[in-house]
């Protein structure tokens, strides 16, 4: 196996003991991460000026494989995965078929291995087919290797089968991700509910089709004692739910995504659909609501919500378009740029929200530096500006609405487990 | 003076001086449907199409007619009996008309934004004539025509809009006119068809039909479509009749020269009874003939900024 020296990098490392990043050498041997090499390095990584992190961790994305691989597969979506800088990401089942059973638990991680370059956690359905009326053979896609499961895409519309869900799941070890959405307060409607939809003549998403499920979801997971994960947060009303429920010891963690802090619904205008997405981009003050949430650890996750479709399906009328954006290769310059270098999160809290609170959650024993780790390894530049170019993007998608913006924070080079899989530096 | 755009979207991409063009140039057009002989050349050697995806008689009536009295060569392409069945997605089937040399593509059409997405796709100047419920911006254009005709002016007249906001791409077209032109502008509607942010946007919401009307220069009613109380949006026909007619007993707190204006088609007795549709006060009927004038003056200016 091959041997790697990162040196004359700056290293932090948010699971390990606060402080400053500090100038010294990685090792990495065989995969993992140790205090020194048995011989010497094959390739020698000089990482002056630059910063060495852990991989980043994906808690939510979507691989479209199998069944839309049109719009993207495995090889693609981790290529582009490994570009944005993450050697890990956990797909959601929304498939076709869904993924709802062993089989395609172990498809999903065969293919990964064979073709992939980052590691592919896969989600398993809460119910079968998605839903939303039997429980899924969890216990079964569990000793496949499923991490979490999540009826994503979807609402758990009934109180009864969500409080089913982490009953059952618990014993496995696994958390429920709960999409978040009052179908009989969103169906039908295409961007937030508001003066902009009004401007527009869209039927609107108001912000309570969201908070409303998030809030009964903390009612169950309070009830039940047992966790429950908020995906893809994106509004005030549900980042003050969840931090009352923190403050009262309800087992809930939760994310957002780039998007819901670097955009708002003011990006639908001029009919984009780049910027059409579910839940969708909310007001100013949501933005700040999520920043905020973020600053204080209400909001413990950043996750891509990387959702890649084919051009046809984006250039339509506008509630005729998919929801969704590809997010792997933005995701680290948004955040960095958005949130770090305005001095609303420390690099630390930024980290920490891409990597070792999406493995806490995910229950995966990643997201460290530490020796003996996996070499799951990021080496960013935190300095020289760059442009988001569709051209350059390795997904099989070019759903951005963040072309043409210039950025601070770009993974230069990405191992995972030992393996360079994104490289800017050679 | 010139349109400064290639298409007509929306109001809400125009100027007021803009506006003013059109209402000005739709003047000598109207002459023109008078006359006995309806031929002018302004529109000698265009093509236009019109590419409804909707329903409609007296939009779609309108622009032909305008089309052939400037001696335009136009067809038309019906969405029940072209590709668009066979599944061709807009943009393919608006390439294709475009590329058989259309200097004017007007298109109506279900969804709101629909002609905002295929105007940068083709050449040909694309007129909207409604877009889900975004905008209509010619039916605003013709209502600002007939009330200035009747009024002598839009600068600080008292217009009442009653009836479906909500879905009503003539209500926001109109709203976003007349706001540009210094009217003020009253919304009376149960409050499931009354949007978010009317207020921001300009307008003053009013609580009961009573209070929009009292005082008004105009009083427009709106289409309700009756699939809207299947969505649990208004009870029944006789209760919103109750609440939201124009009536007898409206009119007498508006002015007593205001005039009555319905885009059609009206469903009569519930959102205005026959009686106040054909008053004295109603120019409901000019409105339609004011549609053509304003019509031509549209494609007109479009198509004399293209031979620039």
């Amino acid at each position: 196996m091959m041997r790697i020296a990162i040196i004359n990098g700056r290293v932090l490392d948010p699971s390990q003991a606060a402080g400053e990043p500090v100038a010294k050498p990685v090792f990495i041997e065989d995969g993992r991460l140790v205090a020194k090499l048995s011989g010497d390095a094959d390739r020698t990584v000089d990482a002056d000026g630059l910063f060495v992190f852990p991989g980043l961790i994906d808690a939510h994305c979507h691989l479209r494989d199998p069944g839309y691989e049109y719009k993207e597969d495995i090889a693609s979506g981790t290529a582009s995965a490994a570009r944005g800088g993450f050697t890990t990401v956990a797909c959601m089942p929304n498939t076709l078929p869904v993924c709802d059973h062993a089989a395609l638990v172990h498809y999903i991680r065969d293919k990964a291995v064979r073709q992939g370059k980052a590691r592919v956690l896969p989600i398993g359905a809460v119910s079968k087919g998605q839903q939303g009326q039997e429980l899924a053979e969890i216990g079964l896609m569990a000793e496949a290797g499923i991490v979490a499961i999540s009826d994503d895409g979807h609402p758990v519309e009934t109180a009864d089968l969500m409080r089913k869900a982490m009953l059952y799941a618990s014993p496995f070890n696994l958390t429920v991700i709960s999409h978040c959405e009052d179908m009989s307060l969103a169906g039908g409607g295409h961007m937030n509910e508001g003066t902009w939809s009004t401007r527009l003549g869209l039927r609107g998403i108001p912000d309570i089709a969201e908070s409303i499920m998030v809030g009964r979801d903390c009612q169950i997971a309070g009830y039940t004692g047992l966790p429950v994960h908020i995906a893809h947060v994106s509004c005030r009303a549900s980042v003050r739910l969840i931090r009352e429920a923190k403050a009262r010891g309800v087992p809930v963690s939760a994310e957002t995504c780039p998007h819901y802090f670097a955009l708002t619904e003011q990006a639908c205008d001029g009919y984009n659909t780049m910027a059409k997405m579910n839940p969708p981009l909310r007001t100013p003050d949501d933005v700040e609501a999520i920043i905020e949430g973020l600053a204080d650890g209400t909001i413990d996750v950043i996750a891509t919500d990387h959702a890649p479709h084919h051009n046809d399906e984006k250039d339509l009328e506008f509630a005729l378009a998919s929801n969704g954006i590809i997010g792997f290769e933005t995701a680290f310059g948004l955040g960095y740029t958005l949130l770090v270098r305005t001095g609303r999160l420390s690099l630390r809290q930024f980290l920490a929200a891409m990597t070792v609170n999406p493995a806490r959650i995910l229950r995966q024993p990643l997201g460290s530096l530490a020796v003996g780790a996996p070499a799951d390894v990021l080496v960013a530049d935190l300095e020289t500006p760059w442009t988001v170019a569709r051209s350059q993007m390795r997904s099989k998608s070019r759903n951005t609405p963040f072309e043409g913006m210039t950025l601070a924070g770009r993974p230069v080079m990405t191992i995972c487990e030992g393996r360079i899989t994104h490289d800017e530096l050679c | 003076m010139m349109l400064n755009q290639k298409d007509l979207l929306g109001i809400q991409l125009l100027s007021a001086d803009e506006i003013r063009l059109v209402l000005d140039t739709a003047e000598t057009m109207k002459h023109v449907i008078s006359a006995s002989s309806k031929k002018t050349a302004h529109l000698q050697g265009k093509s236009v199409i019109t590419l409804f995806y909707e329903n409609s008689t007296r939009t779609r009536l309108s622009f032909e007619l305008a089309a052939k009295y400037m001696g335009a060569a136009s067809a038309n392409v019906s969405a029940s009996s072209s590709s668009v069945n066979k599944g061709e997605s807009l943009i393919d089937t608006v390439r294709t008309i475009d590329q058989m040399g259309t200097d004017l593509l007007i298109m109506r059409h279900p969804q709101s934004g629909a002609p905002h997405l295929i105007a940068s796709r083709v050449r040909a100047s694309v007129i909207n004539a409604g877009d889900g419920m975004n905008e209509h911006p010619t039916q605003a254009l013709l209502d600002l025509f007939t009330m200035r005709a009747r009024k002598g002016g839009l600068a600080g007249l008292q217009v009442a809009i009653v009836g479906d906001v909500m879905h009503s791409r003539v209500a926001r077209s109109n709203l976003w006119a007349l706001i540009k032109m210094g009217a003020t502008v009253r919304l009376a509607a149960p409050g499931t068809l009354l949007p978010p942010g009317l207020d921001s946007l300009g307008a003053i919401v009013c609580p009961t039909v009573a209070d929009a009307v009292r005082g008004a220069d105009v009083v427009m009613g709106l289409r309700i479509q009756l699939e809207r109380m299947q969505k649990a949006l208004f009870p029944s026909v006789s209760e919103y009749a109750r609440f939201y007619a124009v009536d007898e007993s409206m009119l007498q707190l508006a002015r007593k020269d205001a005039i009555i204006m319905h885009p059609g088609p009206c469903n009569h007795g519930i959102e205005m009874p026959t009686l106040v549709y054909d008053s004295d006060q109603s120019v409901i009927q000019e409105q339609v003939t004011n549609g053509v004038a304003v019509r031509m003056a549209i494609m007109f200016l479009l198509s004399s900024r293209r031979n620039v």
